[in-house]
């Protein structure tokens, strides 16, 4: 039996989607279980609509971005070391007046002179400098990226196909911190096409993109009998294969061994990228020949011959319908949607629509919501940041007003900088892991209330919780001493932080 | 002739940047004034016995008890009359008085008799009779219907607006000129005491985060009083009232500058230990006085010139409630300060405290129409028609006549 009514469509939108926003309580009462479904169908569900450069033009960019910063960068410590010479010269003459060796010095200091003199003359080799008040260019793209991802979330309908994005890009985290440029088009180019595909293919997709072999350290790994290997004396870089089997599919402890991660690793030497630098198809996928080790591997007791390239594909298509995978990613999904202990009954039915459907993400996504489990009443998660964020603004309706890299500062301040997660096992998950933050979110939420225009304090309640709202609640923002405050009291109450 | 074609909204992104309209040239004023105005909004319905005290009436310390502010209290409350004494957080508005520059007005509200800050913020700036949605307010109103060639300098022809959201006060078809103050307004104790009793009847697991949170700051700063809890927040208050308010300060006195303009400062909904003599609302009374200080000096010598007016949506109770606060109530004060006032008077048709001179048995009895004060700076000090003041300004207030005298000729 599907829940039905404004207290289910409430649960519904937070539990599911970014929060209620207008009249959408009302809007799917009548059937919120359908409006969930509905919204797997919904053409372009989850892919971002605006025009921004690939990861590779990214890369490229950043690339050159940086040579020509270095570049700059040296031009002036060379014309610092210049104009220390030359305020030393006197001194030296002054000490030495008459010596021989004096001569020879001035020359030389005249000589490098008239050298520096000539190289600062030279016309700048970076682009023509950015108004003061424009951030750096890696800064700029990263800022184009994340609006469209806030943008995204904040005017979706539901957006529950976006939380599903959000899901995976953190379950294959990469790092902004260490791939510069390529954060946003990696979710836009491996993740966001693949969250209702199969999981097979966002796998393949996921591993295979430059940013990912960049970010777990393949484009370093070279088999230890493959052509570079042997020319450099260099070998395998594990990181890869171990977090594909670990954090991607398997799951820690599952049975996979030492032996399975080194076999594997080798599998996937050669997988690497074309160096930034390259002004054609710098930041692209290549397959490297000369790094991959040569040979026939046995990954999780099977054989694969050496097919190249497709020696690797053929492990992960393995990986991505084996048993382990489907209840891993089963229970990271439930513990994220439902609770930080989610019923077994629901990992056991999430887990079935994933071997069953060989890894049909649209499916698992239909049992999650069809699931008796998934409505409980009881509203036990606590938002991470990111999701409150974008939920406040989008509540407040202040997507327009609230500069983006305010909603990235904020998301900073609240411990979860957005595509910066300390370590390949992306954000945690639970409350135990956020709650200890919620002082500061008083803080960005008092700041983001305070650009709120035209703030009608009970309205926003029984759009933003309606039915759920406590008797508490309501009177503790409608006694507000402010609209401001209101909302502010509003976005903080419980109803708001959990889900 | 249409030199500039203003954005209605123009956004100064700092201080001391860019007045970056068309100048027009300066005409010939057969007047020698050139005012400036600036309203300030106290928004949470600001305490007026305990701001200005009638220490005069035999009824005050029998209503107030120990929190009756008196002229024999451990910190004396600043003397202003026979009747009236400051409260003494306030010295920077007494001197302002003593210089005949600040008009109190006592017993004083606008036309709202119920009790919400909502509805009661929106009568105050949006000049209505009535609760009623509106998307201009009075201030705008009043500059938008002043007529050309008139006192008001044509370059002044915008309303200044402090803050990230142009209050609705400073809302309408008059050109808004709106600056933010760099650092914002930090989450109030206030905010963190109404959220912490909400998660206390809710969610035993955010109490316990918010509360350890709190005993945290105290013990980080146990035995340093300048760090007590508060003491930082309250600092930072300070600071904000004084930039806001100063910097608005500032911009008016440009002499091609605005000549409105329009503030609002929170915090005043005093309900639990009020802390009229030391306290909270006796550090945001001293954060307000510097902020009139911070005007003054900033304000230069457009000093003369000048009128600052600062009023509230409602009053508190007379009484003091259960909790050493006051609840929602109805009269209050409104403060009036600048070189242009005839000051150093108390306007007050005083109603009286006992039990059967109160409003509803709980709250000062409103006397005064706070729109025949405002009436009365905008007709003598920017020279408005009382016809358009009656009419557009404050429709429906023709009762409320413009209160003569306030203002130097």
């Amino acid at each position: 039996m599907a829940a039905k009514g404004p207290q289910a469509a409430a649960l519904a939108l937070h539990r599911f989607g970014f929060g209620p926003v207008g009249d959408s309580i009302s809007a799917i009462a009548s059937d919120p279980m359908g409006a969930l479904l509905a919204d797997l169908e919904r053409p372009g569900a989850g892919q971002i609509a605006a025009i921004l450069p690939s990861s590779a033009e990214s890369a490229r960019e950043v690339s050159d971005f940086q040579a020509a910063q270095q570049a700059q960068h040296k031009l002036e410590q060379r014309a610092k070391q210049e104009a220390d010479a030359k305020a030393a010269a006197p001194t030296n003459m002054a000490a030495n007046t008459g010596n021989a060796a004096t001569k020879s010095s001035v020359t030389n200091v005249a000589s490098n002179m008239s050298e520096a003199t000539t190289a600062v003359a030279l016309p700048p080799p970076s682009p023509p400098p950015r108004p003061a008040n424009q951030p750096p260019l890696p800064q700029q793209l990263l800022l184009s990226e994340a609006k469209a991802r806030f943008d995204a979330a904040a005017t979706s309908e539901i957006g529950f196909v976006e939380r599903l994005a959000w899901f995976w890009s953190n379950h294959f985290c990469i790092s902004a911190d260490k791939v510069v440029g390529m954060a946003g088009p990696y979710e836009r180019e491996a993740i966001r096409p693949h969250v209702l595909g199969r999981f097979a293919d966002l796998l393949s997709a996921v591993e295979s993109h430059p940013a990912m072999l960049f970010y777990l350290d393949n484009v370093q790994s070279m088999g230890p009998n493959s052509v570079a290997g042997v020319n450099q004396d260099k070998g395998l870089n594990e990181n890869l294969a171990r977090e594909t089997l670990e954090l991607h599919t398997l799951g820690v402890r599952s049975g996979y061994t030492q032996a399975d991660v080194t076999s594997f690793a080798k599998v996937l030497t050669g997988w690497s990228w074309i160096p930034p630098f390259e002004p054609e198809h710098g930041g692209e996928f290549a397959f490297v020949k000369r790094l991959h080790e040569p040979g026939e591997q046995v990954v999780l007791s099977k054989h694969y011959p050496d097919t190249g390239v497709e020696q690797g594909r053929a492990v992960l298509a393995d990986l991505a319908r084996h048993p382990g995978t489907a209840q891993h990613i089963a229970e990271k999904l439930a513990a994220h949607f439902v609770a930080d202990n989610p019923p077994p009954s629901l990992v056991g039915k999430l887990a079935k629509t994933f071997r069953d459907s060989d890894g049909n993400l649209k499916e698992v996504a239909k049992t999650l919501v069809t699931a008796d489990e998934s409505w409980t009443p009881q509203r036990q998660k606590l938002k991470p940041p990111g999701e409150w964020t974008a939920g406040v603004v989008r509540l407040s309706g202040t997507q327009a007003i609230i500069p983006v890299g305010r909603i990235m500062n904020a998301q900073a301040t609240l411990g979860a900088p957005l595509w910066r997660p300390p370590a390949p096992n992306g954000w945690p998950d639970t409350e135990a892991a956020w709650i200890d933050g919620i002082p500061h979110r008083v803080d960005v939420a008092n700041e983001f209330a305070g650009r709120a225009q035209g703030v009608d304090p009970l309205a926003l309640l029984n759009s933003g919780l309606g039915p759920l709202a406590s008797r508490e609640t309501r009177d503790t923002v409608a006694r507000a001493e402010t609209r401001a405050q209101a909302l502010a009291l509003l976005v903080m109450s419980p109803e708001f932080l959990r889900r | 002739m249409n030199l500039h074609a203003p954005s209605r909204r123009e956004v100064l992104l700092a201080s001391g940047t860019l007045f970056a309209w068309a100048h027009l040239p300066r005409v010939a004023y057969a007047e020698s004034r050139d005012p400036r105005f600036l309203a300030i909004i106290l928004r949470g319905a600001l305490d007026g016995l305990a701001t200005v005290a009638p220490v005069g009436d035999p009824d005050w310390v029998a209503l107030r008890g120990d929190n009756a502010l008196t002229l024999n209290s451990k910190v004396p409350a600043l003397k202003l009359n026979d009747f009236f004494a400051l409260n003494p957080a306030m010295p920077n508005l007494h001197k302002m008085y003593q210089a005949n520059e600040a008009i109190i007005v006592h017993a004083c509200a606008t036309p709202y008799r119920e009790r919400s800050h909502f509805d009661g913020q929106d009568l105050l700036e949006s000049g209505l009779a009535k609760v009623a949605p509106s998307d201009s307010g009075w201030l705008n109103r009043a500059l938008a219907g002043l007529a050309p060639g008139g006192r008001v300098d044509p370059r002044g022809s915008r309303v200044f607006a402090v803050g990230p959201v142009t209050p609705l006060i400073a809302r309408g078809s008059a050109p808004v000129l709106s600056w933010s103050p760099q650092q914002i307004m930090p989450a109030s104790e206030d905010t963190m005491a109404r959220l912490l009793d909400l998660y206390r009847h809710s969610d035993a697991k955010l109490a316990a985060v918010l509360d350890d949170n709190s005993k945290l700051t105290a013990i980080e700063h146990a035995g340093d009083i300048a760090k007590k809890p508060g003491a930082q927040a309250g600092a930072q208050v300070r600071a904000y009232f004084s930039e806001a308010a100063g910097n608005a300060a500032k911009f008016l006195a440009q002499p091609d500058g605005p000549r409105v303009g329009a503030l609002a400062l929170d915090g005043w909904d005093t309900h639990v230990n009020e802390g009229i003599a030391s306290g909270r609302l006796s550090q945001l009374l001293g954060s307000l006085d510097d902020a009139l200080a911070a005007v003054k000096a900033n304000m230069g010598p457009a000093w003369k010139d000048t009128v600052v007016v600062l009023a509230t949506e409602f009053g508190r109770t007379a009484h003091i409630n259960g909790t050493d606060g006051t609840d929602h109530g109805t009269a209050t004060v409104a403060l009036l300060a600048g070189g242009a006032l005839k000051g150093g008077r108390v306007v007050a048709d005083w109603p009286g405290l006992k039990a059967a001179n109160l409003y509803e048995s709980r709250d000062l009895k409103p006397t005064t129409d706070l729109r025949a004060v405002i009436k009365g700076v905008l007709k003598d000090h920017l020279r408005a028609d009382e016809r358009v003041l009656a009419q557009n300004v404050f429709p429906g207030s023709d009762a409320a006549k413009p209160m003569a005298g306030l203002v130097v000729s």
